[in-house]
């Protein structure tokens, strides 16, 4: 699913630092948030919204669509299931190094519940004009503009990265889809890939990959019969093998999840690479021109 | 983190599952002694957290005190997969009837465990995948349920197990259950033995605990062996930093893992080499003084690629521990600066007041003109 401005948000973790921080931020480029959970700080009043004890008792009192979770590593799974159960649609979660037993925990919680997961470890989601949830700079208008071009990275600072040379060149975004740069994720670069085919307003997309895993492999794949213009970024080319490039997923082991992989299955199923990420946007015109 | 054999194999014991009687000799006389205290003819296993040990001559076959004692001194000291051996298991030898292959491992395509099953064990997966690819069971796990007794015994269905299907099923689920207790991201028995006895018996184990669960797994951590490190890299680590030192000459400092390998990767199309994986996103981008510590630590440097896209992590909070770092270490050599995202506009003019140049607009023009300075000359466009 696509975040719209209808879409109502719980923010766990509301009182923190960074879930007060991130809140006001999201509140003044008008997105909808209806309450936060701190079990602590139940009954009082934070930014102006309600503080819940739970996710199931905002369900009662504030129905919301989406929640977005500040939520530290060791406490993370319980608050997923708080929210997968009390019915959210979408869940977002942005909490890196989550052990990985509970993320297979949280992701089954998901399946049980009918809620999508985005992430963990992504910065989240902007559409741009529109709201957003997460902690990607949706406010800075020379970074996110609105437009046709859907953006999906593993990484948060290179989708931010990714959009400003959009933005630099004229390109405004439809959806920035950050997927998270865990090795198990809830919803996979593939993934957000159909879900910005099937946008109208996605003209064409830019995929920012990085080494480690198969995703890209996987969005390959799906990328073959498109219609739309894809065009690709892949991280990690200059990364020696056998280390673990900051990310928990970004890992080059056993010949597995290499650049040059990564690269082949994309140009394979017609999607541009580009060697730098200032080269996306004069692939993207020659893209949209031919498409044209 | 992975573990070596000897480790891996009490963790295995401690939670039920049956591996050979073994004793850890550090000497050649040691390894005598392990072996008189075993009694009968045994194994000498050299002792690293790798793999394909036996095909670099790191196992040997035992037949008395003597034999382990001459087995020892060869093996202790070589090299396998980069790591010195100094440690050696010496196990009871278990008359083997058949060989099987099982593991329990994360997989990220169903989001859940996977349990791998072959009745041809003993060699590596690569090489059974090529034999067979039809041989290795596969069962998704629903992590909520755990493994059934009747999903095990559907894995082994129409395998010839020497009529042990149930004892070996009882063993996958003792395996899941360890895997489980463990937080494992990978546990491997290769291979599973039948004995002539009919025991069945764990002959090796691999075992990959996830680098996020250490915490709460710390006693078994305690008995793992984390990566090697250079000295910067153990610096950075207890310092909570992300690093890892490169042979190039142009330091990289940046937040977040992906705009970080971007950084790498656009130093070498324009001709440079990076120095350093570094990168202080997230709850590290108030870290950014103690990171540039580190990374001038590195001799090889010959200038500074500072690229950041703020957007948790905030522009003007690492710009402030860049420039206070820099004026206090006053390193001598030219950094280049890209600021965009979260907190730019004082990023940048405190850049320019206090370091008295203009951050680039463009990160390719800050990438090119660190990359001139670190080589001496004009930075190129690589060949394609």
């Amino acid at each position: 699913m696509i975040l719209r401005k209808s879409h109502r948000i719980l923010v766990q973790g509301v009182t923190g630092k960074q879930g007060t921080f991130w809140t006001r931020a999201m509140i003044g480029y008008g997105a909808a948030v209806v309450g936060g959970v701190n079990p602590r700080k139940a009954g009082t009043v934070h930014l102006g919204l309600p503080v819940y004890a739970s996710a199931a008792e905002a369900a009662r009192e504030a129905p919301f669509d989406v929640a977005l979770m500040f939520i530290p590593p060791a406490m993370a799974k319980d608050a997923a299931f708080d929210a997968c159960e009390a019915g959210a649609r979408l869940l977002v979660c942005l909490t890196e190094h989550i052990p990985a037993h509970d993320v297979m925990e949280m992701m089954a919680a998901g399946r049980a519940n009918g809620t999508r997961i985005v992430g963990p470890n992504t910065a989240g989601l902007v559409t741009p004009g529109e709201t957003f949830a997460g902690i990607l700079p949706a406010f800075n208008p020379q970074v996110f503009r609105p437009g046709g071009i859907g953006v999906i990275s593993r990484s948060g600072s290179l989708g931010t990265l990714l959009s400003l040379v959009l933005t630099q060149n004229g390109f405004g975004q439809s959806v920035v889809y950050g997927v998270g740069g865990d090795p198990i994720i809830g919803t996979t670069t593939r993934e957000a890939l159909e879900i910005l085919d099937a946008d109208a307003r996605t003209e064409a997309v830019v995929i920012c990959g990085e080494i480690g895993g198969s995703a890209e492999e996987d969005a390959a794949d799906y990328a073959a019969g498109m219609a739309k213009p894809a065009v690709a970024f892949v991280a990690g080319r200059a990364a020696p093998p056998g280390k673990k490039m900051g990310h928990a997923g970004a890992i080059v082991s056993g010949g597995k999840g290499d650049y040059q992989s990564k690269r082949k299955a994309l140009e394979a199923a017609g999607v541009a690479v580009a060697d730098v990420p200032s080269d996306i946007p004069k692939l993207l015109s020659a893209r949209l021109r031919a498409a044209a | 983190m992975n573990f070596e054999e000897h480790a891996a194999k009490a963790l295995l014991k401690a939670c039920g599952l049956p591996v050979p009687d073994g004793i850890v000799a550090g000497s050649p006389e040691a390894a005598a002694d392990a072996a008189r205290a075993l009694g009968g003819p045994c194994v000498v296993k050299a002792q690293a957290p790798t793999g394909k040990r036996g095909k670099a001559g790191g196992i040997r076959l035992a037949g008395s005190p003597e034999e382990a004692r001459a087995a020892a001194a060869d093996i202790l000291g070589m090299t396998i997969g980069g790591h010195r051996i100094e440690r050696l298991l010496v196990e009871e030898q278990v008359p083997i009837a058949a060989e099987f292959y099982t593991a329990v491992l994360n997989d990220p395509a169903s989001r859940g465990p996977v349990v791998l099953f072959s009745a041809m064990g003993g060699m590596e997966v690569e090489e059974m995948a090529a034999a067979d690819p039809e041989a290795m069971r596969r069962i998704e796990v629903d992590v909520a349920a755990g493994l059934t007794a009747g999903q095990a015994a559907a894995t082994l269905e129409g395998l010839d197990l020497n009529g042990q299907a149930g004892a070996v099923a009882d063993l996958l689920a003792g395996l899941y259950a360890s895997y489980r207790a463990l937080d494992a991201e990978l546990l491997e028995i290769n291979p599973l033995a039948l004995t002539g006895d009919g025991r069945i018996v764990c002959l090796d184990c691999k075992y990959t605990l996830d680098d996020a669960s250490a915490a709460r797994q710390a006693v078994a951590a305690q008995t793992g062996s984390p990566d090697p490190m250079t000295a910067l890299e153990a610096e950075a680590h207890a310092a909570g930093l992300k690093y890892i030192e490169l042979d190039g000459s142009v330091g990289v400092l940046a937040n977040g893992a992906g705009l970080t390998m971007a950084t790498m990767d656009a130093i070498e199309h324009f001709g440079g080499r990076p120095a350093n994986f570094l990168e202080i996103g997230g709850e590290a981008y108030t870290k950014a003084e103690t990171a540039l510590t580190i990374l001038l630590g590195n001799p090889s440097i010959r200038s500074l690629l500072v690229n950041f896209c703020g957007a948790f992590a905030r522009t003007d909070v690492m710009a402030e521990g860049v420039v206070r770092a820099w004026q206090k270490l006053d390193p001598g050599i030219p950094v280049f600066f890209t600021i965009h995202g979260t907190g730019e506009d004082e990023a940048i003019a405190l850049v320019e007041r206090e370091l008295g140049h203009r951050p680039f607009d463009l990160m390719d023009d800050a990438v090119r003109a660190a990359v001139g300075a670190a080589i001496g000359g004009a930075a190129q466009e690589a060949a394609p």
